[in-house]
């Protein structure tokens, strides 16, 4: 095990360290970009500049300069918010950003996972189809579709929840449903599968001959092959809600790292677009790598030390 | 397909032996959902290239009668018009142009890329191909979306960027599939038959190696094309993908969101064609799945 966690973790330092390459020198190629030295910005910012990027040292430096920073967490102070650093920033938005994917993603779990139940159980009749059809429906919906649809629906024309905002109950409603959709939806068909499959196994047919009651056999026997996958999902599902958000987060005026985000890319504020690359980047690697190491504590058949 | 087991026309087709290509398409034609996908998604296309042709309004021309007019048949305006009084009709159609063009041909990229770059990593095995492959592991890990939004930034918004981006991000899954294939085709008695009568390599992995990957391929391709659009519409949704004065369905969603309350129908029009678009693609590429994939039955 522990030789797997180190394999991973060293697999996982060169995927950050291109992510920052990547992002340092498309800064300083990027033509009419910030460090263009025809581009008029003002002094403050200048000086700014000069102070965290070291432009008259040699490339080599600078980039030593900026690997420094950015492991200190500091990405420089942002184009167009004089008063703000990119880290700033960030750590403003976070919070918001954090609590809509943390409640997206618990919701996706509870309400897929039973979706998903209720239709390997009910497999091939009304219950399942109908299932089914709302969890493509889901998955093929956008979420900049469906949002403000939801908007249109229960805030314009039924007036039950408002349309924007962040801080009460209310307000998080119609944000974390319009996110978690296609994630219900995944979640449900992957839990059906599933659990079609292991009903089936020998061992549950044992139980079955057993007597045993069916509620039992789902919680004691089939439950863990069946989330086990579902667990594996976390990986791809964080990178989904967080691409997600940045729409939602439009959407409903939220103030969150997404708007700050596409505010940033529409204002061609370079280092707040490159700060928040860098960020997520790390964030979602470092979930996939947490969501691995968890299948493997989970999962007695996989032996990562004989690889 | 529409003959029964008794007419002597099935007979003589069984007593020939069909193609697993044949059969496949059967399998497909007794699909309802794939099959009825298959001829909406094919009017939607039609609809799209014909339909601007027989309105009489143009792409960019003002109607100043009828701004933000709904849906109306006197008028011409089938769908309406937007807030600036240009006529919704051709703007979703002409915008379903550029939607499926950007998904047919992204796909058609990561196809070719996918394809040669999968099989050469499989068929060389070994050292070459363990690198290779670390090579997509780490793109994969990458969060593509934020990539593309940061090239946006530096080299201005243009629809040859959205093209570039997509082609690279879409090929990665291609080659994986790909290359899974050609690592078990290598071992196959045809390719070392090929090998003994002194074919090159690169005659081995075009006639024998790609051709006998194509079946999982194609599925995938067919599933890559509503990705692909909805990355496009996801894009210009946020307004950083298709420009003015071209158009595309999340550039008109996007419009449609904003003016909503007052104008609903430059939300639904092109949120339907859309959705209806993506909905298609995706039966039909799991009736595909189902049809070429022997392991389901």
């Amino acid at each position: 095990m522990l030789t797997y966690i180190l394999k991973r973790l060293a697999g996982t330092i060169p995927t950050l360290f291109i992510i920052v390459t990547i992002a340092f020198f498309m800064i300083r190629l990027a033509p009419g970009g910030p460090f263009d030295s025809e581009r008029q910005v003002p002094a403050e910012i200048a000086a700014n500049l000069e102070r965290v990027y070291h432009l008259q040292d040699p490339l080599p430096l600078q980039y030593a300069y900026y690997l420094a920073n950015v492991l200190k967490g500091d990405f420089g102070p942002s184009f167009k918010y004089q008063d703000y650093t990119v880290s700033e920033l960030i750590r403003q938005g976070f919070p918001v950003s954090m609590q809509l994917g943390l409640l997206a993603i618990l919701l996706s779990l509870l309400i897929g996972v039973a979706l998903g139940v209720i239709a390997a159980l009910r497999q091939n009749r009304v219950l399942d189809y109908l299932v089914m059809t709302l969890a493509m429906t889901g998955i093929t919906i956008p979420n900049f579709v469906m949002a403000p649809v939801l908007v249109l629906v229960f805030a314009v024309f039924l007036g039950w929840l408002p349309a924007g905002g962040w801080g009460d109950l209310k307000q998080m409603v119609l944000p974390v449903i319009a996110l978690s959709l296609p994630q219900i939806a995944t979640v449900a068909r992957m839990t059906r599968a599933n659990l079609i499959e292991t009903l089936n196994a020998p061992y549950i047919r044992t139980a079955k001959a057993k007597g045993l009651p069916l509620a039992h056999i789902l919680l004691h026997h089939a439950s863990r092959a069946t989330l086990l996958p579902v667990i594996s999902w976390l990986g791809p599902a964080t990178a989904a809600i967080i691409t997600g958000s940045v729409v939602v987060e439009q959407i409903f005026g939220l103030p969150g790292i997404g708007r700050h985000f596409v505010n940033g890319a529409l204002n061609r504020d370079y280092t707040l677009v490159m700060g928040v690359v860098i960020f997520y980047g790390a964030l979602i690697i470092v979930m996939n790598l947490l969501v691995d190491l968890f299948y493997a504590l989970l999962d007695p058949r996989i032996r990562y030390d004989k690889h | 397909m529409t003959s029964t087991d008794t007419s002597p026309k099935h007979a003589d087709t069984v007593a020939k032996g069909l193609s697993p290509w044949q059969l496949a398409l059967r399998r497909l034609a007794r699909n309802k959902a794939a099959t009825f996908s298959i001829y909406l998604l094919l009017a939607i296309i039609i609809v799209c290239i014909v339909g601007p042709a027989i309105s009489p309004w143009e792409l960019d021309a003002v109607d100043w009668d009828h701004i933000g007019a709904a849906p109306d048949l006197v008028s011409k305006h089938y769908f309406g018009t937007d807030a600036n009084g240009r006529d919704l009709f051709v703007r979703t159609l002409q915008g379903g142009r550029i939607s499926l063009m950007v998904g047919l041909l992204a796909t058609a990229v990561s196809f070719i890329i996918g394809i040669a770059y999968g099989a050469i990593a499989g068929y060389a095995g070994g050292k070459t191909d363990a690198l290779m492959m670390r090579f997509v592991d780490i793109l994969y890990a990458l969060p593509f979306m934020f990539f593309v939004i940061l090239l946006t930034v530096y080299f201005g918004r243009s629809i040859w960027l959205i093209f570039i981006a997509i082609g690279a991000v879409e090929w990665l899954t291609m080659a994986r599939i790909v290359r899974g294939q050609a690592l078990s085709i290598k071992q196959r008695s045809f390719v070392e038959a090929a090998k003994v009568t002194g074919a090159s390599h690169s005659a081995i992995i075009k006639r024998h190696i790609i051709p006998n990957t194509l079946g999982p391929v194609i599925v995938y391709a067919t599933l890559t094309v509503p990705q692909v659009i909805l990355f496009e519409s996801f894009l210009s949704f946020l307004g950083l993908g298709v420009q003015e004065p071209m158009t595309s369905w999340g550039v008109l969603i996007a419009e449609g969101a904003a003016q909503m309350e007052s104008a609903p129908w430059m939300l639904l029009f092109p949120a339907a064609f859309l959705a209806v678009t993506l909905f298609c693609l995706n039966f039909i590429g799991d009736g595909l799945r189902d049809a070429l994939d022997p392991k389901d039955r």
